[in-house]
């Protein structure tokens, strides 16, 4: 006890940081969903679960929910293959490596509010750049281009190409890096005993990755199911539900209907199927332990 | 998980902080490599450049296009005329006040990571260097705080600062910031003052320093990249933030770009140049940070990135 009091002055400003804007706001999200909220804000009373009810028995909710798991597997799936073999390419030796890996960081660094918006302007029917680029090369035979952005399924699609786009960066350095563990006589040992570059990469070079892949998914799932901006830009001008996941339903509870009690149940949901999946994932694939 | 049960040795052989050179051992050399295949890597490298560069290339030419031509019905690849002075007028284009916008995430940004150096150095340095009660609980709880973001606890946080009056203000979203990324930076020097071993410590200590300047003049110069690292990753992603932002800061002129820039979608007349013109300010200089700290970026490997 007396050696955590001596601790006290070291780690108790973090401890109160942590306690006071993410522990209590969690607590606070709790209590809030079994609250009737007004849309001026005042506490009318306790309702149980009665927020929940509201929110899972919205007739879009379990198309919002199974779209959310599209949304999650396709995007993380895809940015997994993507970035092993982005990693494969960037750990080889070529002129002008140095280059390329500084490129893959951009939208890394970059807003990825500000990626989508491009992206979103190249979509646009008549002056985009994207659809411009389509009709050139013959893809679209409508000279205006298509409305993209205006149809929920076609946005959420390039939302999810999106996406992966902005996911790509982290997840390749992160093989880089398991890469760059992998011990080179491995790998010449099964050169020798005659494997070929792709056998050699999936027996004995990808067992290796194991640790850094599993821990670059799991980020990877806990940032993707987080993600509004890029559905929220995409996709928010679209009317109705039919391109929404989770987070972007939590947010237009908040902000369109003003509705922070059903927000809070929804959140609260969101909150619980994150840990859920994180618990899981921890149990079964254990990414911490060979990192 | 080995990593909350011995973070000090975990996190050590992940993010490796003081044997970069260990990194170098296997030399890439391209003497030994086939024409064939080598002129294939170059292919496939400028693939992937082009590929990665292409938004924002779209991005830079599309800012210094007039706002007739970007939005022309016959879209131009490049700009025609390079209007430069683009850059002058967007800070007063109607949609949002761009310039208030852009100190808003200047300071935000720059008071977050001041505050998360002040709160997690400490921290991390004592959970290094010393065993104590409630150490693992410590660790354990920073290590969950990496799992929960701040999308998912903004209508808590939207209630919470109503009650304690700091909705809508800057001191919101630093705190929000920097709560939020505390855990890599708690992380990330961690495993940088684990590295050094305690042996240097014990004989400063012996000269006589106490813990305080054993910290500030023994181990800071020692751990000195994993701060920057820790700096560099706390504002590019307090530069970045949107969801947060976007419920906490209600007034326009408080708002950073991020939330600001959703604001031109949807107009009746985007001013798709301004967009661009402000997204180029925007993401040049965290572009050079992440480029300064490249060869550490893989130091998110256990606590996160960015996004």
């Amino acid at each position: 006890m007396k050696d955590l009091l001596k601790a006290l002055p070291w780690i108790g400003p973090a401890v109160a940081l942590i306690a006071a804007v993410v522990l209590f706001p969690v607590g606070l999200m709790f209590w809030n969903s079994t609250r009737d909220i007004s849309q001026s804000g005042v506490d009318d009373g306790g309702v149980g679960l009665a927020n929940f009810a509201t929110v899972i028995g919205f007739q879009y909710f379990w198309p919002i929910l199974g779209r959310t798991v599209v949304w999650v597997v396709v995007v993380v799936g895809c940015t997994l293959i993507g970035s092993l073999a982005l990693a494969a390419l960037l750990n080889k030796a070529f002129p002008g490596r140095r280059l390329v890996r500084m490129a893959v960081i951009v939208p890394w660094a970059s807003s990825v509010v500000m990626t989508t918006l491009v992206v979103h302007y190249g979509l646009e029917p008549y002056f985009g750049i994207i659809n411009s680029f389509l009709v050139d090369v013959g893809l679209i035979s409508t000279p205006e281009g298509y409305g993209w952005t205006r149809h929920p399924g076609t946005a959420f699609a390039w939302a999810m190409a999106v996406a992966v786009f902005v996911s790509l960066p982290f997840t390749t350095y992160t093989v880089l890096a398991g890469l760059q563990t992998v011990p080179g006589e491995t790998v010449e040992a099964a050169r020798i005993d005659g494997a070929s570059g792709v056998r050699t990469y999936f027996s004995v070079v990808l067992p290796q990755l194991r640790g850094a892949i599993s821990v670059a998914v799991l980020i990877n799932i806990i940032n993707v199911f987080n993600s509004l901006p890029i559905l929220r830009v995409m996709t928010g001008s679209i009317p109705g539900y039919d391109a929404d996941t989770v987070m972007t339903m939590i947010f237009k509870y908040m902000q369109n209907q003003r509705q922070i009690d059903l927000a809070s149940a929804l959140s609260v949901i969101a909150f619980l199927v994150v840990i859920a999946i994180v618990a899981v994932y921890v149990r079964v694939v254990r990414p911490l332990e060979e990192v | 998980m080995t990593a909350i049960t011995d973070p000090g040795t975990t996190s050590r052989s992940a993010t490796r902080p003081p044997s970069d050179n260990r990194r170098r051992v296997r030399k890439y050399t391209t003497d030994q490599v086939p024409l064939g295949s080598l002129l294939l890597r170059l292919l496939a490298g400028l693939v992937v450049l082009v590929v990665f560069l292409l938004p924002y290339l779209i991005m830079f030419f599309g800012s210094v296009k007039t706002k007739a031509e970007i939005r022309s019905v016959d879209p131009t690849y490049f700009p025609t005329e390079w209007h430069w002075d683009n850059y002058v007028t967007m800070w007063s284009t109607p949609e949002t006040p761009l310039a208030q916008n852009l100190i808003s995430t200047l300071v935000i940004s720059l008071c977050a990571t001041l505050l998360v150096l002040a709160v997690a150095l400490p921290a991390a340095y004592y959970t290094a260097r010393f065993r104590f009660q409630g150490r693992l609980f410590f660790l354990f709880l920073v290590i969950v705080t990496q799992m929960v973001q701040p999308a998912v606890l903004t209508s808590g946080l939207f209630r919470q600062f109503i009650a304690i009056g700091i909705l809508d203000t800057w001191v919101a979203m630093i705190l929000v910031n920097a709560a939020f990324n505390l855990s890599f930076a708690v992380w990330i020097m961690h495993s940088f003052f684990a590295g050094i071993p305690k042996e240097v410590d014990e004989a400063a200590q012996l000269d006589g320093a106490g813990t305080f300047a054993v910290l500030t003049k023994i181990n800071l110069p020692l751990v000195w990249p994993g701060i920057v690292t820790a700096v560099v990753f706390t504002f590019v992603a307090s530069w970045n933030e949107f969801a947060a932002s976007l419920v906490l800061l209600t007034t326009a002129g408080n708002q950073p770009l991020s939330v600001a820039l959703t604001k031109f979608v949807g107009q009746y007349e985007t001013s798709w140049h301004y967009v661009f013109g402000v997204s180029v300010v925007a993401i040049v200089p965290v572009v050079i940070l992440f480029m300064i700290i490249e060869k550490r970026l893989v130091g998110g490997l256990v606590a996160g990135s960015v996004k």
